[in-house]
């Protein structure tokens, strides 16, 4: 993904229903899980395609879905009309993926990374009305990177983790990825954040696939290959 | 025959029920939330319940070519529960998704005031969600129980097609009927209503209305009576038009009502009754977990 707020103006969300969370944001525990039988649903038609749907990535592992940028949308307009203090924010958050089922939560996984920066540009404080996220989607992260899950896997590593997750839990996360087949495209500026300790646990991987006669996944011979060891 | 059962507990049941139904006819069901035999001790229970009921099950009986629905509430015999009260605090987040077609099942149990004030509120939560209620009749005091229902329903304000009455039998059809309400029949093994029973009040009272379920849970039941019901409206002389009607367009009809259902739209499938169960998808998960055992594909080579 790349990680850009929605574009404001004609969007993915109806005008009506943005209009709706923004009287009543408090409504977003019952708006967001609705929001597709509305805005549509499915794979966003790639620019360079006529065909509906991208073959090559169904399950929005590389991109968003219709719906996930929906929700997206929804929840920084709840956020913004809101006014809502970090604290408040966090826990309108986390209740909407706890609740959620692995639709809902993917998208606000997706969310993560614009409400962080509610001003579109990370690192430079929030616009007037809507505080940034910080550190308290975190948990979020964790949890979807417990699961199997690859389009959770996927969509808890966009740019909020890349910013914020810890290293070590970064390094296993990408590592996950290589072990249940989440693309490495998928994961947010990880040419930037590999590091020799990632490179070391991928060495060891594919060491071990290779003892087992399996082959070694292209995506871990990507990483070993920014990082080249004399033999 | 291609089949719609609006009213069976799967997660009660097995992957052989799944398959045996598919290859009666079963294409979609509707799952209600109900009490799962053993008490629930909080709200946390209900979640993880109501979790699986819009995510394990409904992809579960996706692996054996069946459309799986639910509805959602707060069940009469646990609305009794203190500690269960706060379940309707978060019903509105369920009651906003995707494939959850109907309130329910609510109503009477023992017919206390708790139930009724649950029951109350679930009528609200329906019409400010634009979904139908599914209602269940209590085994004891049908009769009085089924009186009363129909006045909360009545006094909600909500149109009585958005409103199925369960379990009915002989005793108690005939208010449903008069109420304007749908007409909801299970058909048990022992108890309840049987399928010739029914075939006895089709043929009196006709099929407008008329919903037939197996309601098939944990205990003694079968999951195979909506097929069977079908056969014995056909050994009456019901034509096949007549059984597609109560078996698949009225309830379509009813849940139809929540613009929430999964099917397919358009042409009948010619293969119901007669093809046997497709094989799950060996690649296929939910959330990394399939219900194949020791299969799981090498993802990673």
């Amino acid at each position: 993904m790349t990680g850009s707020a929605p574009a404001p103006g004609p969007g993915p969300v109806p005008a009506a229903l943005l209009a709706e969370v923004r009287a009543a944001p408090e409504r977003i525990g019952v708006l967001f899980p609705a929001v597709a039988r509305v805005a549509g649903r499915g794979p966003v038609r790639p620019a360079d395609r006529d065909d509906p749907a991208d073959p090559a990535d169904p399950d929005g592992l590389l991109a968003p879905r219709i719906e996930d940028r929906a929700r997206v949308a929804l929840l920084l307009a709840a956020a913004r009309a809101a006014r809502w203090p970090a604290a408040r924010l966090a826990e309108e958050t986390a209740a909407l993926y706890r609740f959620g089922d692995a639709d809902e939560k993917r998208a606000v996984l997706h969310a993560l990374d614009p409400l962080d920066r509610p001003d579109g540009r990370a690192g430079e404080g929030a616009e007037p009305g809507a505080e940034p996220l910080g550190d308290a989607g975190l948990p979020l992260v964790a949890d979807a990177l417990r699961t199997n899950d690859p389009r959770l896997l996927a969509a808890a590593l966009g740019p909020y983790a890349a910013r914020r997750l810890p290293a070590p839990a970064w390094r296993q996360a990408v590592l996950k990825c290589l072990f249940t087949g989440v693309p490495l495209a998928a994961v947010a500026g990880w040419e930037g954040r590999a590091d020799g300790e990632l490179a070391r646990m991928v060495a060891d991987y594919a060491a071990e696939r290779q003892a087992a006669g399996r082959s070694v996944p292209p995506d871990a011979r990507r990483i070993l290959a920014l990082f080249p060891r004399p033999e | 025959m291609r089949i719609f059962d609006p009213h069976i507990h799967m997660t009660s049941r097995t992957t052989d029920d799944y398959e045996a139904m598919y290859a009666a006819g079963v294409r979609a069901v509707t799952e209600p939330s109900f009490w799962l035999g053993q008490p629930r001790t909080g709200p946390g229970s209900f979640r993880d319940y109501f979790d699986a009921l819009v995510g394990w099950e409904r992809f579960r009986a996706a692996q054996f070519g069946i459309r799986h629905h639910c509805t959602i509430a707060l069940n009469p015999k646990e609305a009794n529960d203190p500690d269960c009260r706060p379940v309707l605090d978060f019903l509105p987040r369920y009651l906003a998704k995707d494939g959850v077609v109907a309130v329910g099942e609510t109503g009477f149990d023992s017919m206390t005031d708790e139930e009724e004030e649950v029951f109350r509120r679930h009528l609200g939560l329906a019409d400010e969600h634009g979904l139908p209620v599914l209602v269940h009749t209590p085994h004891r005091d049908k009769a009085a129980g089924t009186r009363r229902t129909l006045e909360l329903v009545a006094a909600s304000g909500l149109p009585p097609e958005r409103v199925l009455v369960d379990h009915l039998n002989e005793t108690t059809v005939a208010m449903v009927a008069d109420s304007g309400c749908w007409m909801g029949f299970s058909i048990y093994p022992d108890t309840k209503m049987d399928e010739h029973r029914m075939v006895r009040i089709l043929a009196e009272r006709g099929l407008d209305r008329m919903i037939v379920n197996s309601a098939a849970d944990w205990g003694r039941s079968d999951p195979l009576k909506t097929a069977r019901t079908g056969e014995a409206m056909r050994r009456a002389g019901f034509t096949e038009d007549d059984v597609d009607r109560v078996l698949w367009r009225n309830p379509v009809e009813f849940y139809g009502q929540s613009g929430r259902l999964l099917l397919d739209d358009g042409e009948p499938d010619t293969t119901a009754g007669t093809a046997p169960a497709p094989s799950p998808s060996p690649s296929a998960t939910f959330a990394g977990n399939s219900v194949l055992r020791g299969t799981r594909p090498d993802t990673a080579a």
